[in-house]
């Protein structure tokens, strides 16, 4: 639990949403859906269905033997040279990252995109620590100068737009800088070439680690990648324990399902296999190799039997793209480093519902990413289950929810599960809802209410269909006609044993 | 022998759209259905669970079962969100080992969705429905990928006599309801409404049809609020008309 200590306001979040950001995050999430399906096409709907349950079931049973799939991919990077690390925490991520650097006297890093490394706040660790930290992916490096996070898995700097982009080069490298795309990757280049060459650590994440033979794989496509982890004489690489695999025979499904559910790649334009320190026979590579293994909360989630499969994701952002929500606030509005609907459940549990409790309601369970999900991860699912933690709380977290929400939710629970009472209810809200009532519209509503008329305005209520019905068929009409006659002897015996007791007390 | 229809009419349904209901009773009576209305029928629960309250959905969901558990034939739903509910969450309400669990199974499996009972129990696609106006189609989510619902309102509409269907660009978006989404961030919903909206005013088509009262009153309230000669049917009312 880091970073976003207080609690994340969706709500407010999304007031502060600049307006030009659903059209700049619609135009990017809209082209990666059109090439994705373009790839999808292409393989077949059948055979991606096929890849797509292999994906999921070689991840969920790689989840549920997590134990022994570490351990050998311990055994296996500390055989082919590499020093393997476990991080219980960011701090202790962190830590070890720093002692690594100390060690080594390394004054700059420059790192490969990397989601662990932005959910521990390795940057901030690093450069309080006066060591110079570069991000080397272009959109990366764009949102470190804003200094701001990623508003997308991967696409960092997809919220901003190539004007935006050019105001800010100029403003933070003093350079003039055109809006044009090819010019501002050129001086970002320039720029990246010299610190490549200058950093004495290099820093990244990993796609998957493959558990039987220890290596690491890396899929980008600008290249900086290899570059991090080559030039520089010590690669340090900080990953999720939930990224490990059993073999290359996973690899090469789950590298199938990647690339074309993020970029409508086939591949990536490069997939890096990295297995431990350069060998002294080969001239490239680092000297030095560190894995530090993160669970940082993870082993928590593996807790409770349906959240678990929030783990099997591999970081793709189709979920973002398809998300109807994602693509009206964008990435921000999620308050921390992954969002969309793998953020809701992610940073849910990540941090805890105490800080996260707003994010699993940050979707209208429309179950379109779970429809793209290339690991089929039950995502509307693991929402309602996230959903109830806030509420009622389970063995994972303890509720979060307000005492008075809880009591109407009983009370409603009661009135509808007494039939009269729900009836009753039906007609008296004919009524009850008069003084609002502007022809069949009530345009404004008394709040709470106005939750619903704040946004458009709620039809009138107009149950009348059980009469109707009652009356509709022969047998109906023959009950309400008995009904009818046995009220119209109870009320004539009441009124006449009224009129006994007045005549009575007259006497 | 004739068929049967346990009438779902779900509190969206009961409390916002009692014509529409008519119109469901017209329809399946002109296509020899044997309609029944259980009394005692609530909310399925729906609105609890999705909004966190799990332990407080047990109770309306004992009640449906308690009504529709008893009867027989068929039951049948203007709406795919409660239909998707019943059969794919009660068993979760109602876990096995539990007294309702087998009663849950055998009742769920033969709850439908409207358009779901026409196409695919009755094998109906011509309801012998009039309809001369032009229409697009909104997919309501939990239909679509609750149910996998893709074509049949689609396939209903085509066939009505003189009704022109238009495609809505992103038709499969959602609309922005959600349930309890709607109140909880009403913002979001509103955006997500709009959005709808612009894509249903640009298709040109006087009518947008969609099967679930939920979407309904979002689409409707949102055309309404643009003061739009656009109106939101139910998919029921159009098949009714003559």
């Amino acid at each position: 639990m880091n970073q976003t200590q207080s609690p994340i306001d969706f709500r407010a979040n999304v007031q502060h949403v600049p307006p030009h950001l659903p059209a700049a995050v619609r135009r990017a999430t809209t082209k990666f859906l059109g090439t994705r399906q373009a790839v999808v096409d292409v393989v077949g709907d059948a055979r991606w269905q096929t890849l797509r349950q292999a994906g999921h079931d070689l991840r969920l049973h790689t989840l549920n033997h997590l134990d022994h799939y570490l351990a050998l991919l311990e055994e296996q990077v500390t055989q082919a040279g590499g020093i393997v690390h476990w991080a219980r925490d960011a701090a202790e991520a962190q830590q070890i990252v720093l002692e690594i650097a100390r060690e080594h006297q390394v004054s700059r890093a420059v790192k490969v995109k990397s989601m662990a490394s932005e959910e521990i706040g390795l940057n901030r660790a690093l450069l309080d620590a006066g060591i110079q930290t570069l991000e080397t992916d272009l959109g990366e490096y764009i949102v470190q100068l804003a200094d701001e996070g990623p508003s997308h898995i991967i696409v960092p700097a997809l919220h901003l737009t190539k004007e935006g982009i050019a105001d800010l080069f100029h403003a933070k490298l003093g350079v003039d800088a055109p809006p044009d795309p090819t010019a501002l990757c050129e001086i970002a280049r320039t720029k990246l070439r010299e610190e490549f060459l200058a950093a004495e650590m290099g820093i990244s994440g990993a796609n998957f680690m493959i558990a039987e033979t220890g290596t690491l794989v890396i899929v980008t496509n600008e290249g900086n990648g290899r570059m991090c982890t080559t030039l520089p004489p010590l690669h340090v690489a900080v990953v999720g324990i939930d990224k490990v695999v059993p073999d290359w025979e996973a690899v090469n499904v789950l590298l199938k399902l990647l690339p074309r559910s993020a970029t409508g790649q086939k591949m990536s334009s490069y997939t890096s296999f990295i297995t431990g320190p350069r060998r002294a026979t080969l001239e490239g590579g680092p000297k030095e190799f560190h894995l530090v293994l993160l669970d940082n909360g993870r082993t928590r989630i593996l807790q409770d039997a349906v959240a678990r499969e929030t783990l099997l994701c591999i970081r793709c952002g189709v979920c973002l793209n398809v998300c109807p929500v994602y693509n009206h606030v964008g990435g921000h509005a999620y308050g921390f480093a992954y969002s969309g609907p793998i953020g809701a459940m992610l940073t849910t549990q990540l941090l805890g519902t105490p800080v996260a409790g707003d994010l699993p309601f940050a979707s209208s369970l429309c179950g379109a990413c779970a429809e793209y999900c290339p690991v089929k991860i039950p995502i509307v699912e693991i929402l309602l289950r996230l959903r109830r933690r806030v509420v009622a709380g389970d063995r994972v977290a303890p509720a979060v929810a307000p005492a008075p929400l809880r009591a109407v939710a009983r009370l409603g629970s009661f009135a509808f599960s007494v039939p009269w009472l729900y009836e009753f209810g039906t007609q008296a809200l004919k009524f009850a809802q008069l003084p609002f009532r502007k022809n069949n519209w009530l345009p404004q509503l008394p709040p709470p209410f106005n939750r619903w008329t704040m946004a458009r305005p709620l039809p009138a209520f107009d149950a009348d269909f059980r009469g109707w019905f009652r009356q509709h068929t022969p047998a109906g009409r023959r009950r309400e006609q008995k009904k009818r006659w046995g009220l119209g002897v109870a009320v004539a015996g009441v009124l006449a044993l009224a009129a006994v007791i007045f005549s009575r007390r007259k006497k | 022998m004739t068929i049967k229809a346990q009438l779902f009419i779900t509190c969206l349904g009961e409390n916002f759209f009692s014509p529409m209901l008519k119109d469901m009773v017209c329809v399946l009576e002109r296509l020899g259905v044997q309609c029944e209305f259980p009394e005692g029928q609530t909310c399925c629960g729906q609105p609890f669970f999705n909004s966190g309250f799990q332990a407080q959905a047990v109770a309306p969901a004992k009640q449906w079962l308690k009504v529709f558990g008893k009867t027989n034939g068929y039951i049948v739903a203007p709406s795919g969100s409660c239909v998707d509910f019943v059969r794919h969450h009660y068993t979760e309400l109602f876990p096995a080992g539990t007294r309702e669990h087998t009663v849950v199974q055998e009742t769920a499996a033969r709850t439908y969705e409207f358009s779901d009972f026409l196409v695919n129990v009755l094998k109906v696609t011509d309801v012998g429905a009039r309809f001369p106006h032009t229409v697009t189609y909104h997919a309501s989510c939990h239909a679509l990928r609750g149910l996998g619902l893709r074509e049949e309102s689609k396939t209903l509409l085509r066939a009505v006599k003189e009704l022109e269907l238009i495609p809505l660009n992103e038709e499969e978006t959602c609309c922005g309801f959600g349930g309890v989404f709607s109140v909880v961030y009403p913002e979001v919903s509103q955006v997500m409404m709009e959005n709808k909206i612009k894509n249903i005013i640009a298709s040109g088509a006087e009518y947008v049809v969609a099967g679930d009262p939920g979407c309904l009153m979002n689409i409707a309230g949102g055309l309404h609020k643009h003061k739009s000669a656009v109106q939101a049917k139910h998919l029921i009312s159009i098949l009714a008309a003559q």
